[in-house]
């Protein structure tokens, strides 16, 4: 199953690091198992430290922006933080369109989003 | 409906009818994105077309036909050097867009849904909704 995962996790200390293998988060039946496997990282930690790490990720929906909004809240829910970082530049004008960006911290690199989280 | 293929500075139309979502959508999708490569659009404004188109058809499967099996969703344009019209229609009971909350008040920023009306009304030059609220009409005019 893991080759067919929507993302890629690993753990660093209390630091979550997510990566995503699709190009283009857009797909119902993908943005859900995203939304499934990350709520699992989430609920398997305490107080979560999570980094969303959107290198190569070209397209995606405003679905794709409801599920980060819940893991946001799972987040925070469990005492955590989340960060987000390397976001393409049309990416980004999506998240400042919906005031998201005021949401979510946004970091330019994972090292500033890691730091932001420590 | 075969597209009839045009050069980059002729007008392409499409008339298409969806009816399997993931499938159609990325159909149209590819159809669309070679149009506009072909006239030349800028890769930004492919990337809110697509956006744009992929909000509007998944809105009509979904709350329009509410995912009913047998219910369609057509899809019209009409595209140019500069400029796109679209057209979706579903087959749902229409409904009004001025009931959707706005998705960046303050209060509302966490609720999970109701920005895919919000960013097409953002990237597109038009957007309007026709009676009875189920055809969804939106242009894209590309800047000088």
């Amino acid at each position: 199953m893991a080759e067919t995962s929507p993302i890629r996790s690993s753990q660093s200390g209390a630091l979550t690091r997510v990566e995503f293998t699709e190009r283009s988060i857009i797909d119902e039946v993908v943005i859900h198992a995203i939304g499934q496997e990350i709520l699992k990282l989430v609920e398997a930690q305490p107080a979560p430290k999570l980094l969303l790490d959107f290198t190569g990720v070209q397209h995606l929906s405003s679905a794709a922006l409801g599920v980060l909004i819940t893991v946001n809240g799972k987040v925070k829910a469990r005492g955590g933080k989340m960060a987000l970082c390397q976001i393409a530049k049309p990416i980004f004008e999506v998240f400042r369109i919906t005031k998201l960006d005021k949401l979510f911290q946004v970091h330019d690199t994972a090292d500033a989003a890691a730091q932001s989280l420590a | 409906m075969a597209p009839e293929q045009g050069g980059s500075d002729e007008t392409l139309t499409l008339d298409i009818t969806l009816r399997e979502m993931r499938e159609d959508v990325e159909r149209v999708q590819r159809v669309v994105a070679e149009a506009l490569a072909a006239r030349g659009y800028h890769p930004d404004a492919m990337f809110a077309i697509r956006l744009c188109l992929e909000e509007a058809l998944v809105n009509g499967f979904r709350h329009g036909n509410r995912f009913e099996p047998g219910l369609v969703v057509k899809f019209r344009a009409s595209i140019t050097p500069s400029e796109c019209t679209f057209e979706v229609e579903d087959e749902g009971e229409g409904f009004d867009p001025g009931g959707v909350p706005d998705p960046t008040a303050e209060e509302n920023l966490e609720i999970p849904s109701g920005r895919g009306i919000m960013l097409m009304r953002a990237y597109m030059s038009e957007v309007e909704y026709l009676d009875p609220g189920n055809r969804l009409r939106m242009v894209y005019r590309r800047q000088a």
